[in-house]
């Protein structure tokens, strides 16, 4: 009786957490985002939302599953989130993947985004449907 | 398993490419992902702080069944106050670091969170070595 409600709970927490996830398709459509790369990975599921432009702050994230939203354009956000197995990234404000950047990302299977939104904008919006902060 | 990275200084188009290549290795030697996640981490950190401060550097890396020792040794001005550039906050990084995204003083204090054991020495006008250790197993 005790494993059986034990199962339940495990059961019913796992579903709730479950359902908190929320598809990158989504998050890509509310922010009219273009999609740079990671087509074929717009159904994989993010947790958690965190926004920043200094890359020390995204490597203290312990938490899976983030998306982070940017202003920084460069090599070093890939690498940053690369280092913190961080797979999808947002850029606001018309930043404009490089080359490079785009390199680096497809090696590490990553979805990368780009929206006119601004940072204010984007945060907001997604706080709109219930996108948990890491913090 | 011995591996070496040369390090150039202010060459961020590279920052980043030893940490990566460690990262490889240690999936493909199936450590713990979380483990590897603390690991690159403070490498990268530690990588990110040749490339910021000096004009060039070395990483060594020592990998055996139970843990990773990393020695990161640089040739640069080296640091005056190793207890003051441990705070959180404290940085003398340059408005190009800081445009990077880093130069916070986060850098010293994150890879002390994540490694099992660092070690920072340094001789100013010569240079700074920072040892890093973690254990591959919880």
């Amino acid at each position: 009786m005790y494993s059986g409600n034990f199962s339940l709970m495990s059961w019913f927490l796992w579903f709730v957490f479950q359902s908190r996830l929320m598809k990158i398709r989504e998050v890509a459509e509310l922010l009219s985002a273009r999609v740079v790369c990671g087509d074929d990975k717009l159904d994989h599921l993010i947790a958690y939302g965190f926004a920043s432009d200094l890359m020390s702050d995204v490597l203290t994230l312990e938490c899976e599953n983030v998306l982070l939203v940017t202003g920084l354009c460069n090599l070093q956000t890939i690498r940053t989130a690369e280092m913190a197995d961080i797979t999808c990234i947002v850029f606001v404000r018309n930043k404009i993947v490089s080359e490079d950047m785009l390199s680096v990302a497809q090696e590490n299977n990553m979805i990368l985004l780009e929206t006119s939104y601004s940072m204010y904008r984007t945060v907001g919006l997604l706080h709109t449907i219930n996108l948990p902060p890491v913090f | 398993m011995e591996l070496k990275y040369e390090v150039e200084g202010g060459n961020f188009t590279i920052a980043g490419n030893a940490s990566s290549g460690v990262k490889k290795l240690l999936k493909q030697l199936n450590v713990d992902p979380k483990v590897i996640k603390r690991i690159v981490v403070a490498l990268y950190e530690g990588e990110v702080n040749v490339v910021a401060h000096a004009y060039k550097g070395i990483i060594y890396v020592d990998i055996n069944a139970e843990r990773i020792h990393i020695v990161i040794e640089d040739e640069g001005p080296g640091i005056p106050d190793i207890d003051l550039a441990m705070t959180v906050g404290y940085s003398t990084a340059s408005a190009k670091v800081r445009e990077m995204g880093f130069g916070a003083g986060m850098g010293l204090p994150n890879m002390k969170r994540n490694a099992d054991v660092l070690k920072v020495s340094s001789a100013v006008g010569k240079g700074t070595v920072v040892e890093l250790i973690t254990y591959l197993s919880n």
